[in-house]
């Protein structure tokens, strides 16, 4: 054994650097090239941001609204973008968090004349964030992980259940819902639709854009990237996996709140659908069509699917929903990353979190 | 006291008793082998030390703490560490950011949104990739790396918190003749801080680099001791260690 030992250590002294690349440089090269070449996705978030700004300037009124009611449904898929494509939990119950907010800013505006800004939309903000602490505490706080098709049927059910407590509920107007919901106010300003809705929804998106990018590239981004790869191994280095998904869980609620409460302002009435199953899917759609596992893909998915529906149903009357179905399925099929993958290359989508900024840093002066 | 006593694990999934009365004992510092025929509860053992399975009886205790009821996650954070047998580093991410996220497990949640711990860590990112010689390829994906840098990666994460217990298993499988040596030659200043478990089916490279070993056989201990004492021991040479 020892004389084992020796000979090992005698092979070791003698080569010093052992060749262990099978990848040379050569092959290695494009990946490195690609990590410090050009950045996709800042250009493309500012095209659509450029977009964004000058819209209003173009559309007629009616266009406006619609719009705005786009910005509104992008910020909520930018919430099951967060959830889905960066911790990897299947929630097919957003729209649970976006009715539940749009349903208690309405109360709060029918019973108690409360639609102050400054009151209303932390109130819708605050609503998301308890359901979704509740339902995330139940589905992800087991002592063992859950699995991806419990969540995704916890969530579903929950926002079925919703759907139907709402239908049934004459305190919450039944399948009618609650109509005529007055104006959110600030001071004697009552904000109603139109370009300065417009303006107010996309100052919102884009602070909590701001927000989550900020997140998703923190030290806690690069947990979600290991949590969504892979969750048993980030346990075994002393990650508390299921907070990690119930706090991305909630903060996914907190935003479909806001957004809740700010569409249904915008649409002046809510309704059990908001709640339902319908719209979770939608969600779903926006961020898949999109590109998931970016921020700017779930907005675009938005932007686009809504868009093209709305063309659609103006031309093809009868048609559109079978027209729509299939694009949906092509690009699923086909770019399973979204459409923002014609664009925007796997390393840059996952990024990195550590090195580059550093070495950055210390090059710059 | 030792670092890591198993005593008495028993396994049974279903019908099939993977360990009867197994037990594993780990001094500071010390290279500890587990070997034994496909079927003797090697990984089994391991995995029940690990966490990544509950065993149905038996004690284990680390750094004089009973943790037979602890998850991997409380296990990770009293010290302990596993790289798995099939490879699994994050194949997306950069080995960089691979080891990041190993080193900043430890941290808190505030400190993690913020990224308060990014620049602490970074030269020891780097000293864990130089250390395992990955350091010229820090920014490239994991995924481009080839099998045996895999392995070297992923026991550089394993090995990143600065675990007191390391459990390896089936380190050097896959790999060349070459891997194998640079491996146990990459493993040897470990034994500084920390201890370790291997499972390994190549018996030279067991001994090369194991103090102790443990000979498993259905689920049972048929030897343990020195690798002097075990290459002494006709029973487990006739059956394991002729070849060699």
């Amino acid at each position: 054994m020892g004389a084992a030992k020796q000979a090992l250590r005698a092979t070791l002294s003698e080569g010093p650097e052992v060749s262990m690349a099978d990848n040379g440089p050569d092959q290695a090269s494009p990946v490195r090239q690609a990590a410090a070449g050009l950045k996709v996705l800042p250009i493309v978030e500012g095209l659509v941001l450029i977009v964004a700004l000058i819209l209003p300037l173009f559309l007629q009124d009616y266009l406006t609204v619609f719009a705005t009611r786009v910005i509104i449904l992008a910020l909520f898929a930018l919430s099951f973008d967060l959830v889905w494509g960066y911790a990897g939990i299947m929630s097919f119950g957003q729209a649970l968090f976006f009715g539940s907010a749009g349903y208690g800013v309405a109360l709060l505006a029918r019973d108690l004349n409360i639609t102050s800004i400054l009151l209303v939309l932390p109130a819708g903000t605050l609503i998301g964030l308890t359901t979704s602490l509740l339902l995330g505490g139940f589905l992800l706080l087991g002592r063992h992980p859950s699995s991806v098709i419990f969540v995704a049927l916890g969530t579903l059910t929950g926002s079925y259940a919703a759907d139907r407590l709402a239908r049934g509920w004459y305190y919450l107007g039944g399948q009618n819902g609650i109509p005529s919901i007055p104006p959110m106010s600030l001071g004697s300003y009552d904000l109603t639709e139109g370009p300065v809705y417009y303006y107010f929804a996309l100052g919102i998106l884009a602070i909590v854009y701001l927000l989550c990018r900020f997140l998703v590239r923190s030290q806690f981004g690069l947990a979600l990237a290991g949590l969504r790869e892979n969750e048993q191994r980030i346990a075994f280095f002393g990650y508390k996996v299921q907070h990690l998904k119930a706090i991305v869980f909630a903060v996914g609620g907190t935003i479909a709140g806001l957004a809740g409460s700010l569409y249904a302002f915008h649409e002046g009435f809510v309704w059990p659908n908001m709640l339902g199953v319908v719209i979770s899917t939608q969600v779903v759609l926006y961020v898949l069509f999109g590109g998931s596992g970016t921020l700017i893909g779930a907005v675009i998915g938005a932007v686009i699917i809504e868009g093209v529906s709305f063309w659609l149903s103006d031309n093809y009357r009868e048609i559109w929903p079978i027209i729509l179905g299939v694009l949906l399925l092509l690009v699923i099929l086909f770019r399973p990353l979204g459409l923002i993958s014609f664009v925007l290359g796997e390393r840059e989508r996952v990024g990195s979190f550590g090195a580059a900024r550093k070495e950055k840093r210390n090059a710059a002066p | 006291m030792p670092l890591l006593e198993a005593t008495d694990i028993g396994k049974v999934f279903g019908k099939l008793t993977a360990l009867d009365g197994a037990a594993l004992t780990v001094g500071d510092n010390e290279f500890h082998g587990l070997i034994g025929p496909n079927g003797s509860g090697k990984s089994t053992l391991m995995k029940c030390v690990a966490g990544a399975e509950m065993p149905t009886r038996g004690k284990v205790s680390f750094v004089n703490r009973d943790i037979t009821a602890l998850s991997p996650t409380e296990r990770a954070r009293a010290g302990m560490s596993l790289k798995f047998q099939i490879t699994s580093v994050l194949p997306t991410l950069t080995l960089y950011d691979n080891i990041l996220l190993a080193l900043q497990a430890q941290s808190s949640l505030f400190d993690l949104v913020f990224s308060r711990t990014r620049g602490v860590l970074h030269d020891h990112v780097m000293m864990m990739l130089s250390q395992f010689r990955l350091a010229d390829r820090a920014h490239d994906a994991a995924a481009a790396l080839s099998h045996g840098q895999q392995q070297w990666l992923e026991i550089a994460m394993a090995l990143a918190g600065k675990p007191r217990l390391l459990l390896l298993d089936e380190p050097t499988g896959g790999m060349s003749l070459e891997e194998r040596r640079v491996t146990g030659e990459l493993l040897q200043p470990i034994k500084q801080h920390c201890s370790l478990v291997i499972v390994e089916h190549d018996l030279d490279f067991i001994r090369d680099i194991c103090d102790r070993l443990t000979v498993l056989d259905q689920g049972r201990v048929l030897a343990s001791g020195t690798v002097a004492e075990i290459q002494a021991n006709r029973n487990v040479q006739e059956i394991y260690l002729r070849r060699a």
